[in-house]
């Protein structure tokens, strides 16, 4: 036991370490040392997850380590403590993996920033804040892990500070994040008064014995944690930070607003599950608010032109399938996407980014073409993880969106529906973003032109782990034989986790969904190959594409509703509130000042005066004394 | 004790007392001497002390008289400051007289 807390605590403060000794020595350290350290600090993360997996994966026994009473206040108590169970080393599994690899190629990607080290303290942190979020034993832990990660992600937004935009854009991912942090908060509280715990294994215990419980109360926890979800995990109406978080540096978007921080929201709710499945109104409420996420990001992808930016929506809508497993009760479906969608996405993103390496900075696809011949590695793990996401058969999102999409037609058709329709656009903009990037003729400078290169094994050497994963990751939950659905099984409190069977119903949908995909790509290709279409400038463009392009003007409308509103109300403040009040402040002053000044006159000098003053004091003394009486 | 009183009554002592003290106002806003007008101060204050005395006996209570004594030291003491500050003006301005010592203005 106590090996498992030493293990446990490196698991969690490896990453750290690497932060401190990055911060503070960083610089001087160099480049190389301060990237490897930060490198290794995450791959020792990685091997003790690993160790503690393949024990968990044999005993099916969850290790629970307190290490110390946090808080104590009459009955109510909160631990320091880790919770390993099946979740927890799950996700830990892909975060400390898949950001072992990230960190790997960040060494070669950051290596002309002089900023480096810096970068790896912040990359470092989160992955800390990331382990911390993932093995609390209890809410309050995943609280800190929670505003954590939020910080580092503002951090590493801004990471290049010198531009405006991007200051803006981790400001609005921050504030975002805070509008749903303030939701959890709440949600934590409500929880924390009903069962004075906020243990997950004392609560999942309370709420299975509670005789009387108000569902009411139960509802409006879980509404308020949805809000939390919605922000960490950018579903509407919280999801415009995300789109812009694209501003950091393109390791950051893979790591943290792809494959790992953004599932902070879908690990939430998994773990308090058995809270969500008392309360169906809520778990309606994810389920819509997920496909209309996932619809609404989706279409919006269909017309960017930055190649991060498509990306960007394209994890939004993938997000909103999974808040729509969530909310149609099949964690185990939703789970299994975030961890294919985390390898494909990771690989776009990385992918992305040694395009972008290449084109010295330049991220329009109008700009791009032809890179195929020069950059095959970079095309070809794209081209695999493209037609994962797209759902192509046997690549793993085929097989976990299916999941999805199974599972919705078995709940609520419409919900179906706008979750296929998403499905077929999302292999749409893929494809045309593999096109408009990888094929026909070369569309920049010239100088850019002379330049193209594949990148070095740093970079690709992260692509191809990605890619084989991508490719072969749909194998841990096979339908009909689902090796994540029994090793999740322990978790759940209903039996969902039943596989499901293959019948004529499944096998319809899958061609369906297939169909599907492939209509979509094959629109992509008759448009941007056989047409040879290339989106136009930004001031041609018109019609509905010009809407979908502004993105339905939302940021424009919160910009109005809300900025606008709280900026009136600060002019307000300002200019009435506040000076009315420094003029009753100022006013006092002079009033004062006034009266002294006029006193100050009396005193001339004169000591006949006072004693003038004194004698007649004293008559009025005295007269007053004789008339009182 | 109440024969001295029957000898010259009570009212006489008050007159007194209160003749003191007006000579005392009226030398303190007239004179311009700084010495003077101390020595005024000194007569409104033995004015009140000759009061205090008289009172005590007619009351028979010798609460009165005790009181005097502290009077009386504490006044002995103010001049002793006074006059040791009056000397020192006197030094530095070669003039005593209270229209001179406009220096407190405010």
């Amino acid at each position: 036991m106590a090996m498992d807390t030493n293990l446990a605590l490196v698991l969690v403060l490896a990453p750290f370490l690497g932060f401190l000794i990055n911060v503070f020595f960083g610089k001087s350290l160099g480049k190389t040392v301060s990237g490897a350290i930060g490198t290794l600090s995450v791959v020792i993360s990685f091997a003790v997850t690993i160790y503690f997996f393949l024990q968990i994966n044999q005993t099916q026994q969850p290790i629970s380590i307190s290490l110390f009473d946090w808080i104590q206040i009459s009955n109510f108590k909160v631990d320091l403590g880790f919770l390993l169970d099946q979740l927890s080393l799950l996700w830990l599994l892909f975060v400390t993996g898949i950001g072992s690899l990230i960190h790997l190629y960040s060494i070669s990607y950051m290596h002309d920033d002089e900023k480096m080290h810096q970068f790896f303290a912040y990359l470092n942190l989160f992955v800390f804040f990331m382990i911390t979020l993932v093995v609390g034993s209890n809410l309050l832990v995943l609280f800190i892990g929670w505003e954590g990660v939020g910080l580092c992600s503002y951090l590493l937004i801004g990471f290049w500070y010198k531009n405006q935009d991007y200051n803006d854009a981790a400001k609005k991912a921050f504030i975002m994040n805070r509008i749903g942090d303030l939701g959890l908060l709440v949600g934590i509280f409500i929880i924390g008064s009903m069962f004075s715990t906020l243990d997950y294994a004392t609560l999942k215990t309370a709420i299975a014995g509670a005789t009387d419980l108000n569902i009411y109360a139960l509802s409006a926890a879980a509404f308020c944690l949805f809000i939390g979800a919605c922000g960490k995990s950018a579903q509407i109406p919280l999801y415009t930070w995300l789109p812009d978080a694209m501003a950091g540096p393109t390791p950051v978007s893979a790591l943290i607003h792809a494959a790992t921080m953004v599932t902070a929201g879908i690990f939430m709710i998994t773990r308090l599950n058995f809270i969500f499945d008392l309360t169906p109104d809520v778990q309606s409420l994810i389920a819509i608010i997920g496909a209309i996420t996932s619809l609404v990001a989706a279409t919006i992808g269909l017309v960017q032109n930055d190649i991060k930016k498509v990306l960007a929506y394209s994890t939004v809508s993938q997000l909103g399938l999974m808040f729509l497993a969530l909310g149609l009760g099949a964690y185990e479906v939703a789970v299994f996407h975030v961890i294919t969608h985390a390898f494909f996405k990771a690989c776009l993103f990385l992918g992305s980014g040694s395009v972008i390496h290449a084109l010295h900075g330049e991220q329009d696809m109008r700009k791009m073409g032809g890179l195929r011949k020069a950059m095959p590695v970079t095309f070809i793990t794209m081209l695999v993880s493209s037609l994962a996401i797209s759902g192509v058969p046997l690549f793993s999102g085929f097989f976990s969106k299916d999941e999805i999409l199974l599972t919705a037609f078995e709940h609520n058709i419409p919900l179906y529906v706008v979750a296929s329709i998403a499905s077929i656009m999302t292999a749409f903009y893929m494809f045309r973003l593999m096109f408009l990037t990888f094929f026909k003729d070369f569309r920049g400078t010239e100088h850019q032109k002379s330049h193209l290169h594949e990148s070095p094994a740093l970079i690709t050497f992260p692509l191809i782990i990605l890619a084989i994963l991508a490719t072969f990751g749909g194998l841990i939950s096979l339908p009909g034989n689902s090796w994540l659905n029994s090793y999740l099984a322990p978790l759940f409190t209903k039996v969902a986790g039943e596989a499901h069977h293959l019948g004529t119903t499944e096998y319809t949908l899958m061609g369906v969904a297939v169909l599907g995909g492939l209509v979509g790509i094959f629109i992509a290709y008759i448009k941007y190959i056989k047409q040879n279409n290339v989106p136009g400038e930004d001031e041609s463009i018109t019609g509905v594409t010009k809407v979908l392009y502004n993105k339905y003007y939302v940021d424009e409308a919160y910009d109005y509703l809300f900025v606008r509103s709280i900026n009136g109300l600060s002019k307000f403040f300002r200019d009435y509130v506040e000076t009315s009040l420094s003029a009753l402040v100022f006013g006092l002053g002079k009033v004062t000042n006034e009266i002294s000044y006029q006193g100050r006159k009396l005193q001339n000098g004169s000591i006949g005066l006072y004693l003038f003053a004194f004698v007649l004091g004293l008559c009025a003394i005295v007269s007053y004394i004789f008339l009182a009486q | 004790m109440n024969n001295i009183l029957n000898q010259i009554g009570i009212e006489n002592y008050i007159f007194l007392s209160v003749v003191l003290f007006c000579i005392g106002i009226f030398g303190v806003l007239y004179r311009r001497n700084a010495i003077i007008v101390f020595m005024s101060i000194e007569i409104m204050l033995n004015a009140v002390n000759l009061l205090f005395v008289a009172f005590s006996t007619y009351h028979q209570d010798a609460q009165g008289q005790v009181f005097v004594f502290f009077s009386m030291a504490v006044a002995a003491a103010e001049v002793a400051v006074g006059l040791a500050i009056l000397v020192s003006i006197f030094r530095n301005i070669h003039s005593i007289s209270i229209d001179n010592l406009k220096n407190l203005k405010g």
